[in-house]
């Protein structure tokens, strides 16, 4: 039961993951980006670290992307080309490095030791939210800190490149 | 729920398809918007890897702590990604009032 | 294992049927209370009371002709109303609305008025699906083509994620004094009593979070007076202007089954569930089981009342005041009372 489930949302999430590179649509490029996140949350959910998924839903999902769709809908993006037209000799290298780098990935999995996985009673013990938790405030403070200065730095950054120029 | 495994190297191929994936946009597109949605595939497909060694860590009796700083790693990926997205759209924003478009091969302003 | 599918089912059958019973409602109770506020009758010819009412617009509706504009995104148009259901009825599974008697179905235990029992990120994961809300009222303003309808859908978006994060700090409160994240778990920390005499709901203990979280779910839902994306006299009814038919009852449904789910928060969160306030259910078997149901069930109702009686009652914020408030009132507040939450624990009080 288990490995259907993450062969289904295997699926769904590479066969999303190729109309958002290559539809024409930015507003369906992000759609698609979402439908991705969400078969990569229910992965995570299915390998039992569910406070990662729901993360990955609020953040990923939630935020980050309407943050796109914002911008597309602000600057008005209308549709753009298709894949890789107009510069044929780039695209080709291109999609030579990108098959080439996948094979490379693809054979280094193989290489590993092959593991026989863990087994899944529901939430592994790590994955709830209170090992976590001690964990980021304890073991890892100094970088939940960092990420907060992270984050600010990044809130200020994108108000002053945004913002209009005082006339 | 049995306990049938998912082999950790199917976790490790979806990652690695996906990466592959997100290079092939981020080289070929042309819009700036499409190539930051395709980094964000490449960064997630990074957070998948992470995943999948912490659920191979978590089944081993010690591996609690290294599983439990994996998952805090993608954490702290997706925290990145979300700073590095409000950053760079802002960064588009400001490129589109500028130039007009968001078509990468026409900034070029700094090339020499 | 089919057992435990098949209990599921049976679960996400009822609530749904309990959900989507709550829109005729909740359509007539709007309506009727509205009228008996503003001094006149409302509709009262349909039926003893108007209680047919609501059939009556389900069938206008589904009779209406489906346009879509020449013009829009099809796909789009499409998908609108149809994220806005499925998002409003997904996020009821993690919510508790009954106590765990023990209750036994087909050899198999039902493990508490939940839909999903195992879920120990509850809450979290009603946040998760409610963010994805945004998407349907984007869209819908996007994909009409039609200015009036992109700026009410903007304006909406901006306004759900603005009180999202008000939304969520103040449940960090609610999460904190009961240590742990599943709903059932948050209801039974607010048994018994605080400082002696008060019902240890959350509603005492952090009156703060309690307003924030009421205040921000009101924006949430686009209900007056945060309803300026939908306000008739500003946006022509905002991103539902190119909508008619079923799709606009979807939308419709979608609005009320959110109303319905944050009432339901509100009463698991700050409220305390299915428990009444000095009095323990320590009822055995399925009596206390019903009887927690109902006393859920009526708390919900008067929530959703307040929501009507709120929307009746006050004007409409304008959208610069509504995002002040939201950035600048409502994000301070839940922080202090974050602040007094984990001061109070820390010191002992809670």
């Amino acid at each position: 039961m288990v490995p259907v489930v993450f062969a289904v949302a295997a699926v769904v999430a590479v066969v999303f993951a190729i109309v958002t590179i290559a539809h024409r649509s930015p507003v369906i490029n992000v759609l698609s980006l979402v439908v991705v996140f969400f078969a990569m949350a229910a992965i995570f959910a299915l390998l039992g670290m569910d406070f990662l998924a729901a993360i990955q839903i609020i953040v990923y999902s939630g935020a980050i992307l309407v943050l796109f769709l914002f911008v597309i809908m602000l600057l008005n993006i209308r549709s753009v080309e298709r894949l890789g037209s107009g510069r044929r000799v780039q695209a080709l290298l291109g999609a030579v490095v990108a098959v080439g780098i996948g094979a490379a990935a693809l054979t280094a999995v193989s290489l590993l030791t092959p593991t026989t996985g863990a087994v899944y009673p529901g939430s592994l013990e790590t994955g709830t939210v209170v090992p976590i938790g001690r964990a980021l405030l304890t073991t890892h403070l100094f970088a939940f800190e960092f990420i907060t200065l992270v984050l600010v730095a990044a809130i200020v950054g994108a108000v002053y490149l945004a913002r209009r120029e005082p006339r | 729920m049995t306990d049938i495994p998912i082999p950790q190297t199917w976790v490790l191929a979806l990652s690695a398809a996906l990466f592959a994936i997100g290079t092939l946009g981020v080289l070929l597109r042309r819009n700036g918007i499409a190539i930051f949605l395709s980094l964000e595939l490449m960064l997630n497909s990074a957070n998948l890897a992470f995943v999948a060694f912490a659920m191979t860590l978590a089944a081993r009796p010690d591996g609690a702590e290294a599983a439990l700083a994996g998952q805090l790693f993608v954490f702290f990926v997706i925290g990145v990604a979300a700073a590095e997205a409000a950053v760079g759209l802002a960064l588009f924003i400001a490129l589109h009032r500028l130039k007009g478009a968001i078509d990468v091969d026409r900034v070029n302003i700094l090339r020499w | 294992m089919w057992v435990e599918v098949l209990v599921i089912g049976i679960k996400l059958a009822v609530v749904l049927a309990a959900l989507l019973t709550t829109v005729p409602i909740m359509v007539w109770v709007e309506r009727r209370a509205s009228a008996l506020m503003q001094d006149r009758l409302g509709p009262n010819r349909v039926g003893p009371f108007g209680l047919f009412q609501p059939v009556v617009d389900a069938v206008k509706l589904i009779t209406k002709e489906d346009l879509i504009p020449r013009d829009v995104s099809r796909f789009l148009y499409i998908l609108a109303p149809v994220v806005a259901l499925t998002v409003a009825l997904s996020t009821f599974i993690a919510v508790p609305f009954g106590s765990d008697t023990g209750l036994e179905l087909f050899g198999h235990a039902v493990r508490g008025f939940i839909v999903a029992p195992d879920l120990n990120i509850g809450v979290l994961y009603i946040f998760a699906i409610a963010s994805l809300a945004v998407y349907a009222t984007v869209l819908a303003g996007w994909a009409s083509n039609n200015k009036y309808s992109l700026y009410g859908g903007i304006r909406a978006s901006a306004q759900t994620i603005s009180y999202e994060l008000a939304m969520t700090i103040s449940v960090v409160g609610v999460l904190m004094a009961s240590s742990s994240l599943h709903l059932h778990q948050v209801v039974e920390a607010q048994t018994g009593t605080w400082l002696g005499v008060l019902p240890r709901w959350n509603v005492c203990t952090q009156l703060l979070g309690a307003i924030t979280f009421m205040v921000a779910a009101f924006a949430e839902t686009n209900r007056i007076p945060f309803d300026l994306p939908e306000a008739e006299a500003e946006l022509v009814s905002g991103y539902l202007t190119e909508y008619s038919s079923m799709k606009y009852a979807a939308f419709f449904m979608g609005e009320y089954v959110h109303m319905t789910v944050a009432s339901a928060l509100m009463t698991v969160l700050f409220f305390g569930g299915w428990t009444l306030p000095w009095i323990d259910l320590a009822f055995a078997g399925w009596l206390g089981g019903l009887l927690s149901i109902g006393i859920f069930c009526a708390k919900v109702a008067f929530f959703l009342f307040f929501f009507v009686w709120v929307r009746w009652t006050l004007p409409r914020f304008r959208f610069d005041q509504l995002m002040a408030l939201g950035w600048k009132v409502m994000i301070p507040l839940s922080v202090l009372n974050f602040l007094w939450v984990g001061f109070a624990i820390a010191a002992g009080i809670m």
